[in-house]
């Protein structure tokens, strides 16, 4: 390969695949929020 | 629990959920990621600049592909219903933007099948390379049976109508089993499951000879496409079509979505992995297609073709002449299968919602009728001599009026009619951990719309001047044109019909106390 393509090639690597990277760990630190909101509402009585 | 409900009929069903963020995203990619990804993107990316193309997708991806992702998501999860209810809940008149959305999607579905099944029909076939040496020869002629000219027959063709058949029996057992036993399972099991393919074929891709020069061609950048005007379009619409956005989906599978679930958070996750997904396809078909032009002693400019050209016309012969081919066809056209079913379960599952919630009928119920209603048209219309003609049409034309022209009036109607935009920014803002403030708005009411016109006009004016592929003027008129403007005239009829007195439309303590709750959040 060329070295414009390799480059190419890195670039579009690392920022498409660094954007998911980056959208795992931010959502990583932001746990799913169970007990704030009882989804599953009581059965009523 | 069945006793519970029978001793409470008049007691709502509650609204079915995904039991976890990770199997909505699992399904929201699985659904975004689908036929274009594999087949579509590596051509626009080589045909628009090669490793220049990344700077328009990449723009067109943040500026308009996931600000419209978060309006379909804000709309769903805020209203919680399929997108006519949810377009009614946010406004009367906006209900037949949801009911357009349905009908394009009933139109997707019953030809997107047909593709699945003669995936599934390769897949088999790469065991015995059963196109011989004459891939293109065998695919219409032997295969396909494709009539000399374009028509209305039902002459049917059995190697196209049984595995399609199969397609149809296996969603249908999908989507009968509902959100969680249904559809977040499939994708739970094929997501994984094509990836994993996928990266096996890539691998096998790269070791092939001839493989860098595959790559050479689509990574060399041609810096000069970014002055060209038709370049960014075609990122633009690359964008649109990839993630899904626009007809219904994602404002169905949102709707499923908890309460309190990040949706900005999830949606990034969404948004790149399709795109990450696309670009190790570059890699692979590029890789293969370098293969092919070697093999045959031609440039890669030569053999590069995309859609169904390069699926069961160039694919076959890199299979033929790879070592290892018939593995190769396997992990190809087994990848198109899974990345079409669970594109086509979240298509099925905008027009079950939608019955489901206008109806107030239950979920087999709906999915059933729904499924053997759109399996009924693709088993009649698309496995004949003349399906390929009508798919191609169909395709076309409900891409160009019907997915992009319903997204362009959907987002003028939100941002410019309804001023929605400040509501469903905060309902966004409520949770989520990218806050989508006034860029977001900005994007979605100016940048998002201009991309959307620009595409419309520039279809319009291609397909109005000349004849769509040359077919006859009656063809085009009625599948084409006719089939695009009857989807919005139904879409008006089926807002005035009323909905069922049963419907959520109606009666949805679920619902009224979310409202309630919000109202209660905000006020603290």
């Amino acid at each position: 390969m060329t070295p414009i393509a390799i480059i190419m090639m890195i670039v579009a690597i690392v920022t498409v695949w660094g954007g998911l990277a980056l959208a795992l760990i931010n959502l990583q630190r932001h746990p799913e929020d169970e007990g704030a909101l009882p989804e599953e509402q009581a059965w009523e009585l | 629990m069945s006793t519970s409900s029978s001793a409470r009929p008049s007691a709502p069903v509650k609204r079915e959920t995904f039991s976890s963020r990770r199997l909505f995203i699992l399904s929201a990619i699985g659904s975004a990621v689908g036929l274009g990804n594999i087949w579509r993107f590596p051509y626009i990316a080589y045909d628009n600049g090669g490793g220049a193309f990344l700077l328009p997708y990449l723009a067109a991806l943040l500026t308009a592909g996931i600000p419209l992702l978060f309006l379909d998501y804000a709309v769903g999860h805020k209203f919680r219903g399929s997108a006519p209810l949810a377009y009614r809940r946010l406004h009367r008149a906006a209900e037949p933007l949801g009911w357009w959305q349905v009908l394009v999607c009933f139109v997707i579905a019953a030809y997107y099948a047909v593709i699945i099944a003669w995936s599934l029909m390769y897949t088999i076939f790469s065991f015995t390379e059963a196109w011989g040496d004459d891939a293109e020869g065998f695919f219409f002629g032997n295969f396909l049976a494709v009539a000399e000219a374009p028509g209305l027959g039902f002459e049917f063709v059995p190697s196209v109508f049984f595995p399609l058949l199969l397609t149809w029996a296996a969603v249908i057992a999908i989507m009968v089993a509902g959100i969680r036993k249904g559809i977040s399972r499939a994708n739970a099991v094929l997501l994984p499951l094509l990836m994993v393919m996928f990266l096996l074929l890539v691998v096998q891709s790269l070791f092939l000879p001839g493989a860098a020069d595959g790559l050479n061609a689509f990574f060399t950048p041609d810096w000069s496409a970014l002055g060209n005007p038709s370049v960014w379009a075609a990122a633009y619409g690359h964008i649109f079509f990839s993630l899904s956005v626009g007809y219904g989906i994602m404002v169905t599978y949102s709707s499923y979505l908890k309460r309190r679930t990040d949706l900005t958070g999830s949606g990034m996750v969404v948004a790149f992995s399709n795109s990450g997904f696309e670009i190790l396809a570059g890699i692979g078909v590029f890789a293969a297609l370098g293969f092919m032009a070697q093999a045959s002693g031609a440039a890669v400019g030569d053999v590069v073709t995309q859609g169904i050209g390069l699926a069961f016309i160039a694919f076959p012969t890199i299979v033929s002449q790879a070592p290892f081919g018939a593995l190769m066809g396997v992990l190809f056209f087994g990848s198109l299968v899974f990345a079409g079913v669970t594109s086509l379960i979240s298509v099925l599952e905008v027009i079950v919602a939608a019955v489901q919630d206008k109806l107030g009928w239950g979920r087999v119920h709906a999915s059933v009728v729904v499924s053997v209603l759109v399996a009924a048209v693709s088993l009649s219309l698309f496995p004949t001599a003349t399906g390929l003609y009508l798919l191609d049409t169909s395709d076309a034309f409900v891409n160009s009026f019907g997915i992009t022209l319903g997204a362009l009036v959907t987002v003028v109607v939100l941002a410019w009619f309804l001023r929605k935009l400040p509501l469903l920014s905060a309902h966004l803002n409520r949770i989520s951990t990218i806050k989508m403030r006034r860029t977001w708005m900005v994007l979605v009411a100016g940048i998002v719309p201009l991309a959307l016109i620009y595409m419309v006009a520039n279809e319009f004016i291609t397909k109005i001047s000349t004849t769509y592929e040359g077919y006859p003027d009656w063809f085009v008129g009625i599948f084409g044109w006719g089939m695009a403007g009857g989807l919005i005239v139904l879409a008006l009829v089926l807002t005035f019909i009323p909905w069922s007195s049963r419907s959520k439309a109606h009666h949805d303590p679920e619902y009224d106390s979310v409202v309630a709750n919000e109202a209660k959040e905000t006020a603290l």
